[in-house]
C-alpha cells in the first residue's frame, strides 16, 4: 500500500491506463504542455506525447463529440472538462449521442469524460456545480462519484474498462485535501456497488462525493452520545447500489441523504421514492435530505460556507433524527 | 368541648384483637374528621383507621406494637370547634402526602426491567411502518404495543423500544402473564430489623440479620403448616389453550375498556369457568368439619396476591349470581381496593375457592397450598406460547399450566381430575356471545 492525495489517485489511474491500454488517450483544454488546470496530466504530455494528450479548442460539444467518434472507432478516450459547470455545452452530445448510440445503432462507446465537480473553493457560481443530477435521468450514462482516493482510482480504471459512456465526477475540493491508501498493485472497484465507509444501527447517511467526509465526521462525534451511524457510499449514482441501499434501511429504519447538490430534483429525492417504494414498511422515521439549498452558489466566501452542507449540518439532522 | 373515647376496632367479625403498627398523631396533635388516627394489623389485612370526629387528640393509651383486644378503648379525642377550624387548614398537605403513601403499594413493573410499560394504554399514537411491522412479525397486538411507553419525540414508539420490549418479552421480564389487575408486579416487604435479644448473640451482624416477621407473615406461617397437616395435598395438572381468549382480548381491548373503564384481563375468564365447575362439582366448594362435609350453597372465589404486606386474598362474593362482566368489574373493584389500601375485612373472608395466579412472575408450574377451611385451590400459570400437536399437526397456541390442588380427606383423584378438565373446557369453549 502507499499513501495518495485524491487528485494522485487519479493521476495515477490515468497513467497506468494508458500504459497498459495503447487505445487509451486523453483529451481537453489545457491538459496537454499546461498539464491541465488542476494539474491532473502535469507530464502526460511529454511522456505519452501529443497523440495521446491532446489539447484542444475551447468547445465542449467539440470535446464530447470527438470523444464520442473515437469510442465509437474502437479507442478508448478520457475527456477532461476543466469545470464540471462547463459540461452543459456537451450537452447534446453527451445526451443525444454518447447515452443512445449503442441502443440505436449497436455500436458501444467506451468513453470515460471527467469532471471536476462541486464547490468550497471559493469558485463562485460558473466553477463549482454539481451537475450529476442533470444525467441521473439520461438512460444510457453511466455515473460515478468516488469520494476516497482508492475509490477515485479503482473507480476511473473501471470507468476506462467498461464499453459504456461514462461520468465520472471528482471532487476538486477533496484533490489535495484528503489522504489514503491505495494499493501498490493493479487494482479496480466495481461500478454499481456501493461502499460502507462506517458500520452502523441507529441511523444510515446515503452519500457519496464530498457528502461521505461530512458524514464520517458527524457520525464520529455522535460516538460519544452513543448514536450509531451507518454511512453508505454510494460510489456509482448509475447503475445505483438498490441492494446496500435497502438492506442498509432495513438494518437501521432511519434515513438521512446527504449531497452536495442542490436539493430540489437532486438525486436524493430518488434514492428517497426508491426506499419508500421498496422498505417502507421498514422504516422508522421520515426519509431526511440535507443538500444545497436551491439557489446558484454563491461568490462570498462566507456566503458558501453558509450555502454548503458541511459536517455541522448533516449532525443537526442526525441528533433529530435521532431523537424522533 | 367533649371527649370521644376510640376504641380498637373490630375489622371482621372473625376477629377479636388487632395490633397497633402505627400511631400517625401523637397526644396534642390536631386531627380532622376522616384523617387517619392509627394503622392497625389483624391477621389477614393491615388497615388504615380514620378518625371519626376533629378535634386534638388527647390520650393515647396504647403503643405501637400491642395486640389489643377489639372494643378495647385505644386512644380520646378533645373536640373542641374554634380551636379545631383554625388549624384545619394546613393540614391539607399532610393529606396530599398520605394519598401519595397509600399508593405505594403497586409498583411500576419498570422495576424488575428496563422495558417501560404505560400505566394507561394510548391508543391513537402514532406508529412507524417498521414499529407495526416488528410488532406484526413478533406477534405483539395492538393493545399490547399502546402500552408501551415510547422515548422517541412526543413518546413515539421507536424502533429501539420496541426491539427491547421485545427483547424484554423473550426473557420472560414482560412475559404475556395471566396478568389479573389484582396483581403487583415486584413486591418488596419491609420487615423490622431486630438489633438486640438473644439470637444477636447467636448470630451476630454482619454475618447475619434478623428480621422480625410481621403478623401477617406469623399468620401466613401458621395457616400454611396448619393446611399441610390438615389436608392430604393432591395435585393435578393440565395445560389450558388460552388461544381463542387472547384473540378475543386482543380484538375487544380497546372497545371493553372504553366500555368499562378498565382493562379487560384473562382473570375474568377463568374465574368465571371456575365458577361454571363449582356448581357441575359442588364437592369441590365445600369445608370438612369432623366427619361432616359441609357444602356451600353460595361460591366466594378468592384470588390470591402478593402484596406489600404479604399474601392476601380478596374475594368476589356470590360469584355464582354474577355473569361474566359482572365477575370482571368485581375484580377491578377488588383490584382497586387493594391497590389503595382500601380493603375492607368482609373483602377478604369467607372464601369458598381460591385461586392462587404466579403466573405473574412468569412461572408456568406451581404446587399450590390450599387456603383453610376451603378443599381446593387452583394455580395458573404464565401464558406462553408453545408448540401443540393438533389433528397430527403443530401448531402454535397461547397455554397455560393450571394445576389444581385438592384435599383428598373428601375429594378423589377422579373427581379432581374431572373438575380440572371441566375448568379448562370451560376456558377453551368460552362462549363469547356472553361476555360483552
Amino acid at each position: 500500500m502507499k499513501t495518495l492525495t485524491y487528485i494522485e489517485a487519479i493521476s495515477e489511474a490515468l497513467w497506468e491506463e494508458m500504459e497498459r491500454d495503447k487505445n487509451v488517450f486523453l483529451l481537453g483544454e489545457d491538459i496537454g504542455k499546461y498539464g491541465g488546470a488542476f494539474k491532473v496530466t502535469k507530464g502526460f504530455h511529454e511522456h505519452f506525447g501529443e497523440e495521446r494528450v491532446i489539447d484542444t479548442v475551447l468547445a465542449e460539444n467539440a470535446i464530447i463529440g470527438a470523444a464520442t467518434g473515437a469510442a465509437m472507432m474502437g479507442m478508448r478516450p478520457i475527456a477532461e472538462i476543466q469545470f464540471a459547470d462547463f459540461v452543459s455545452n456537451g450537452f447534446n452530445q453527451l445526451v443525444n449521442n454518447s447515452a443512445k448510440i449503442f441502443w440505436r445503432c449497436n455500436i458501444p462507446v467506451p468513453m470515460v469524460v471527467r469532471l471536476p465537480s462541486g464547490g468550497g473553493i471559493h469558485g463562485g457560481p460558473y466553477h463549482s456545480i454539481n451537475p450529476e443530477a442533470w444525467f441521473f435521468h439520461i438512460p444510457g450514462l453511466k455515473l460515478v462519484a468516488p469520494s476516497t482516493p482508492y475509490d477515485a482510482k479503482g473507480l476511473l480504471k473501471s470507468a476506462i474498462r467498461d464499453n459504456n459512456p461514462i461520468l465520472y465526477f471528482e471532487s476538486k475540493f477533496l484533490y489535495r485535501r484528503i489522504k489514503g491508501e491505495v494499493p501498490t498493485n493493479d487494482y479496480t472497484v466495481e461500478i454499481g456497488k456501493a461502499d460502507i465507509k462506517r458500520n452502523g444501527n441507529d441511523i444510515s447517511i446515503i452519500t457519496y462525493g464530498t457528502g461521505v467526509h461530512w458524514s464520517l465526521e458527524a457520525a464520529k462525534i455522535l460516538e460519544e452520545e452513543n448514536i450509531d451511524v451507518e454511512v453508505l457510499d454510494l460510489r456509482s449514482l448509475i447503475p445505483i447500489d438498490k441492494e446496500a441501499i435497502f438492506s442498509s434501511v432495513k438494518k437501521t429504519g432511519k434515513i438521512l441523504i446527504v449531497h452536495e447538490d442542490t436539493l430540489t430534483g437532486g438525486i436524493g429525492g430518488e434514492i428517497a421514492a426508491l426506499i419508500s417504494d421498496n422498505c417502507f414498511e421498514f422504516l422508522d422515521a421520515p426519509i431526511k435530505r440535507i443538500a444545497s439549498p436551491d439557489t446558484p452558489i454563491p461568490f462570498a466566501p462566507t456566503l458558501e460556507d453558509h450555502f454548503l452542507p458541511n459536517t455541522k449540518k448533516v449532525l443537526s439532522a442526525l441528533k433529530s433524527l435521532a431523537k424522533y | 368541648m367533649a371527649k370521644i373515647e376510640i376504641p380498637m376496632p373490630q375489622l371482621g367479625e372473625s376477629l377479636t384483637e388487632g395490633t397497633i403498627i402505627k400511631w400517625n398523631k401523637k397526644v396534642g396533635d390536631t386531627i380532622k374528621k376522616d384523617e387517619t388516627l392509627l394503622e392497625i394489623s389483624t391477621d389477614k389485612v393491615d388497615s388504615e383507621i380514620p378518625s371519626s370526629t376533629s378535634g386534638v387528640v388527647s390520650k393515647i393509651y396504647f403503643e405501637e406494637g400491642k395486640t389489643v383486644p377489639i372494643k378495647t378503648i385505644i386512644a380520646e379525642i378533645e373536640t373542641d370547634a374554634s380551636n379545631v377550624s383554625q388549624k384545619d387548614i394546613p393540614q391539607k398537605k399532610e393529606e396530599v402526602k398520605q394519598v401519595e403513601t397509600k399508593i405505594e403499594i403497586e409498583k411500576p413493573i419498570s422495576v424488575s426491567s428496563p422495558v417501560q410499560k404505560l400505566e394507561k394504554p394510548q391508543p391513537g399514537r402514532f406508529y412507524s411502518p417498521l414499529v407495526l411491522n416488528i410488532a406484526r412479525t413478533e406477534n405483539i397486538s395492538m393493545s399490547e404495543l399502546e402500552q408501551i411507553a415510547g422515548t422517541g419525540e412526543n413518546g413515539r414508539v421507536s424502533k429501539k423500544d420496541i426491539l427491547a420490549y421485545v427483547e424484554a418479552k423473550k426473557h420472560g421480564k414482560v412475559s404475556s402473564t395471566i396478568s389479573s389487575s389484582l396483581s403487583t408486579q415486584k413486591i418488596e416487604t419491609t420487615l423490622k430489623h431486630v438489633d438486640s435479644g438473644e439470637l444477636i448473640k447467636k448470630y451476630p451482624q454482619p454475618q447475619y440479620e434478623i428480621l422480625q416477621m410481621s403478623n401477617v407473615l406469623q399468620k401466613m406461617a401458621e395457616h400454611m403448616v396448619k393446611s399441610v397437616q390438615t389436608s392430604p395435598h393432591v395435585q393435578a395438572i393440565h395445560t389450558c389453550d388460552f388461544t381463542e381468549i387472547a384473540k378475543f382480548r386482543e380484538i375487544n381491548a380497546i372497545e371493553f375498556e372504553k366500555q368499562e373503564g378498565f382493562k379487560l384481563t384473562f382473570m375474568p375468564f377463568i374465574a368465571n369457568a371456575i365458577v361454571q365447575a363449582l356448581k357441575e362439582f359442588p364437592i369441590v366448594n365445600s369445608s370438612v368439619e369432623g366427619d361432616k362435609i359441609i357444602l356451600k350453597k353460595f361460591i366466594n372465589l378468592g384470588i390470591a396476591v402478593a402484596s406489600e404486606q404479604g399474601l392476601i386474598v380478596p374475594v368476589i362474593k356470590n360469584a355464582e349470581e354474577k355473569n361474566f362482566l359482572g365477575i370482571a368489574r368485581n375484580i377491578n373493584d377488588l383490584a382497586l381496593k387493594t391497590r389503595t389500601k382500601k380493603l375492607q375485612m368482609s373483602d377478604i373472608e369467607n372464601g369458598t375457592f381460591t385461586i392462587s395466579n404466579y403466573g405473574v412472575f412468569g412461572n408456568i408450574i406451581g404446587m399450590p397450598i390450599i387456603n383453610q377451611p376451603q378443599v381446593a385451590i387452583l394455580g395458573t400459570g404464565a401464558i406462553k406460547k408453545q408448540p401443540v400437536v393438533i389433528n397430527d399437526a403443530i401448531a402454535i397456541r397461547s397455554i397455560s399450566y393450571f394445576t389444581l390442588s385438592f384435599d383428598h380427606r373428601i375429594i378423589d383423584g377422579a373427581i379432581g381430575g374431572q373438575f380440572l378438565m371441566s375448568v379448562i373446557r370451560n376456558i377453551e369453549n368460552f362462549n363469547f356471545k356472553n361476555a360483552i
